[in-house]
């Protein structure tokens, strides 16, 4: 092994010169080692009352004010004193440059772990993963968010701060369904997002005349016009996207309202391939933190004692409890994307013939980063379990399927363990569990009618029975029908086009939306 | 790459969104508020602290599914083998991973700041007799220093800047300097005669110019301006007055006590600094600490007009009506002597109430479930009187604990605008 320069630091105390080092000890080693490409990074040291901001506003540096965060951040601060909750070590943002949040309390070591973790694994995942570059700009989304913030204050100024709020609060409660889930016309760039609304609102004010107001408008046009068909074509419906509906099509909103509409779409949108890619980019930034620390030990740059403290610390974080396990909640995206992280490193170079059978195409192709930087480029969680799952690794975890069907009064079925029989079964339950298209109801606009009393259809295909909540999808239709300012109805259907349930809801009249 | 240090930004980024929060849900955390006070004791009130409030209406809906049929992978198989059927857990099944959110907790904790507590617990709060208020401000006047002027008395000449004015015309008008003559004359004392006389001529004229051009002019002198300004009066004395004889009981001072406590945190509040004073009296009134106050024995008759009279000599001797700001809280069971009704009257109405800013009357009486009005009082009618004839008194009676705050809340509630108007 080679031996090269002397240690990074000693003991637990660092300084910015000792995060310089360690950055620069990081970057040699990922750029010629593991041949990531990553965005510049910046490094920025915050305290703990910093981080519990920026988990209210979703661990953006900056965002529109709004009550919610508020309530978050009240309820953070309030479990994270009475010891409830520990604080993250770092929060990173996929933005060009690539920003990472460091805490001031982290010992050197965790500087350097949190380092390679975020600076480099997450930095390289949404620069290189097809979802990030298809979805996300990293380099407009800090404008947009600053553009976003001042819009929406300018906009309370103008239209007071109810109005807004209550807007925004209808925008949020659909936020889940603002979402383009198939690549569209056009690659989104916020910076012409930004540019397009104030070219919009330039132009609104030049052209302003007050005689408009009064030209008498022409006749409508005859009903026999537009058939349904049309219609539906005209409105490019069925939509799932509803925030993008409603901010082409709601027939009485503001043009302000439009944009926060807009606005909210295009930040669930920014979101949205983060929680396709939750076991894959942990397991990105757990490889190569544990490959980077690895490599720095060898090189004799931390001391043993740094580097046990590493481990220590890694063993948290990879840590799965079994399903009896009180702990247990869930798989630990940790946990999960680090060991097939590592299964993929082991059937690269030291295959065994069941791998052989499985993996054709890699087992044994030896080079491991070259396989794994096209993993990580190129598939979401649901894509990579549903092809990396080994059947080495389901016994590994020792992953069972469990089938509850109500309609069974005995009990619960176990549908597969890990057996012969049962791999493919595990493996392909588990990447529907991180499936969107599971994950999210299947909600729709079918049609609206326009000649009539304006009313919205809205239909939830019910999928293996599973129906909405009723308070809270009332809620959310309220939300939804004050923004339409007509009836809104949701019906649920299950696959056969049966209606198992029907709900119709009318706008509250609102306290005068100027 | 870039180290940035955010450590010493600004803190408090969320403060307006959390600002945000608390207003929308203010009607709930009031309530909270209060409910809390209400548990606590009554000198922790200032205190912040966590509230529970209902998610009732603070909550963010998404379109979230439950039941049907449900498949999950779990980890960590010991004994199970294909086929196997589970009985259900008793609920349903709590575990494993259900979809959609599980945020649907119904209540709602965290801890609010004490200023915070204190601001909800006040809010829509006001101090009563705002134009009186007004007018005590502009009585007291104080000196701001206000730049320089030419004219004005010899205790204020500003030293430094007169002899600034001075160097700098001595040098415009290149007044010959001390050492420039006495080094001449060196000279001249040495030399021989056509210089000499040359130079004596020199030193004779500079001596000249030096007399014409005065070392201090009294064109260089500056006085320090003074400008007078209205000051307003930051500070507020709050009398506490209470009847300690036999017939108040341990309950009866309680309330009195939970009702000073809350004044003095309103007070607080709004003053800078708040001074309080105990007056306790039985036939006789003296001034005394507050462990005295509400825990000294006494006994004795009931003289109102002595506590009443102590204060104004307090007032007199310690609290000039244009310095202070007063307010009076009066505490007592009603009794009095009749033979005493016409001295407390005269006492409050020509010497208490034309200086102070509030006089409230708390008439405390005991816990016991009174199913019928107790007949007033003989303090009680007197102030009634009084106040018919215009008086400005504030009176009320409690006696439960839970109606202290009602009362307080009552007596300082905001007014409608046309009321305020009004002096």
């Amino acid at each position: 092994m080679t031996k090269t320069g002397e240690r990074l630091f000693d003991g637990a105390d660092w300084d910015f010169r000792t995060l310089q080092r360690v950055h620069d000890a990081c970057e040699e080693i990922a750029k010629s080692e593991l041949g990531l490409d990553v965005y510049p990074n910046q490094i920025e040291v915050i305290t703990a009352e910093q981080m519990l901001d920026a988990y209210s506003s979703v661990g953006m540096p900056l965002f529109y004010k709004h009550w919610s965060f508020g309530k978050h951040f009240a309820f953070q601060e309030a479990s994270y004193r009475k010891g409830y909750m520990g604080l993250a070590y770092e929060i990173v943002i996929n933005s060009s440059p690539c920003i990472s949040y460091l805490m001031e309390e982290n010992t050197a070591t965790m500087q350097t772990l949190v380092i390679a973790h975020a600076a480099f694994g997450h930095n390289h995942f949404f620069k290189n993963n097809y979802l990030f570059k298809q979805w996300t700009d990293a380099d407009g989304i800090l404008d947009y968010l600053e553009f976003a913030k001042g819009y929406i204050s300018h906009c309370e100024d103008r239209h007071g701060r109810r109005a807004v709020e209550h807007t925004l609060d209808a925008a949020h409660a659909l936020m889940s369904h603002g979402i383009d889930r198939y690549p569209g016309k056009k690659k989104l760039d916020l910076r012409t997002e930004e540019k397009r609304a104030g070219e919009r609102r330039a132009h609104e004010e030049s052209a302003f005349n007050d005689l408009w107001r009064t030209v008498p408008t022409g006749p409508a046009k005859t009903r026999a016009a537009l058939t349904a068909e049309r219609r539906r074509i005209l409105l490019g419906l069925p939509q799932e996207n509803i925030l993008y509906f409603l901010e082409k099509t709601a027939p009485r909103l503001q043009p302000w309202q439009r944009e926060v509409l807009r606005i909210v779409r295009h930040i669930a949108q920014y979101f949205y391939p983060q929680s396709q890619t939750k076991v894959m980019n942990e397991g990105t930034a757990t490889y190569t933190h544990y490959r980077i620390m690895n490599r720095l030990h060898e090189q004799d740059r931390i001391s043993d004692g740094n580097f046990l403290e590493f481990l220590q610390s890694h063993t948290n974080v990879v840590f799965q409890p079994e399903f009896d396990d009180p702990r247990f909640s869930g798989f630990n995206p940790y946990a999960l994307g680090f060991a097939m992280m590592q299964d993929i490193e082991r059937i690269v170079t030291e295959p065994e013939d069941e791998d052989r059978e499985w993996f054709p195409d890699i087992a044994g192709r030896g080079d491991v980063m070259g396989v794994l930087r096209e993993v990580w480029a190129n598939y979401r969680d649901e894509s990579f379990i549903g092809q990396f799952l080994s059947p080495r690794l389901v016994r590994r975890l020792r992953l069972f399927h469990l089938h509850d069907d109500p309609a069974e009064t005995a009990g619960i079925r176990v549908d597969a363990i890990h057996d012969e029989r049962g791999y493919r079964r595990v493996r392909r339950e588990l990447a529907r569990q991180y499936d969107v298209g599971f994950i999210d109801p299947n909600i729709e606009v079918v049609d609206v009618d326009l000649e009539g009393d304006r009313r919205l259809m809205l239909r939830h295909t019910v999928v293996k029975g599973s129906q909405l909540v009723e308070t809270d999808a009332r809620r959310v239709l309220q939300h939804l029908a004050d923004l339409w300012s007509y009836d809104v109805v949701l019906t649920e259907v299950d696959t056969h086009d049966k209606v198992l349930k029907e709900y119709v809801v009318s706008p509250r009249i609102l306290p005068a939306v100027a | 790459m870039h180290i940035v240090d955010r450590r010493l930004n600004p803190g408090g980024k969320s403060l307006e969104n959390r600002q945000r929060f608390l207003r929308r849900a203010k009607a709930l955390v009031q309530g909270a508020v209060k409910k809390t006070s209400q548990d606590r004791d009554i000198k922790d009130v200032l205190e912040g602290g966590e509230i529970t409030i209902p998610l009732d209406g603070m909550d963010e809906p998404r379109f979230r599914r439950e039941g049907g049929t449900r498949d999950m992978v779990l980890p960590g198989n010991k004994k199970f083998i294909e086929g196997d059927i589970l009985p259900r857990p008793n609920q349903g099944g709590g575990r494993g991973t259900g979809p959609g959110e599980g945020d649907s907790e119904d209540a709602f904790r965290f801890v609010l700041s004490r200023d915070e507590f204190v601001n909800l617990f006040l809010d829509d709060l006001e101090l009563p007799d705002l134009a009186k208020r007004k007018l005590a401000e502009a009585e007291s006047e104080g000196l701001h220093r206000a730049g320089y002027t030419t004219s004005g008395s010899p205790a204020n000449i500003s030293v430094s800047r007169t002899v600034k004015l001075a160097l700098a015309r001595r040098v415009a008008l290149r007044r010959p300097r001390p050492e420039q003559i006495a080094e001449l004359e060196a000279e001249a004392a040495e030399a021989e005669e056509p210089r000499r006389s040359e130079l004596l001529a020199q030193i004779a004229a500079l001596k000249a110019k030096a007399k014409r051009i005065p070392f201090i002019d009294p064109i260089d002198i500056r006085y320090r301006r003074f400008e007078t300004v209205p000051k307003p009066v930051a500070q507020a004395v709050m009398f506490c007055l209470m009847d300690v004889s036999g017939s108040m009981s341990e309950h009866m001072k309680d309330l009195a006590k939970r009702f000073y406590m809350l004044l003095y945190v309103f007070l607080k509040r709004r003053y800078r600094h708040v001074e309080i004073v105990f007056i306790r009296h039985t036939d006789r009134a003296e001034e005394v600490d507050e462990d005295t106050f509400f825990h000294g024995p006494a006994s004795g008759g009931t003289l109102v007009s002595s506590a009443l009279q102590a204060m104004h000599d307090i007032v007199r001797t310690r609290f000039r009506p244009a310095d202070w700001n007063i307010y009076a809280a009066q505490a007592s069971d009603g009794d009095n002597m009749t033979s005493d009704s016409l001295l407390t009257g005269r006492l409050l109405t020509e010497q208490i109430l034309p200086v102070t800013q509030f006089f409230a009357y708390l008439e405390v009486g005991e816990a016991a479930n009174y199913t019928f009005d107790m007949p007033d009082s003989s303090l009680w009618t007197l102030y009634e009187r009084l106040r018919n004839e215009g008086a400005p008194l504030a009176m009320r009676k409690v006696s439960e604990r839970s109606e202290i705050f009602p009362v307080f809340q009552d007596l300082f509630k905001r007014r409608g605008k046309q009321e305020k108007a009004t002096p």
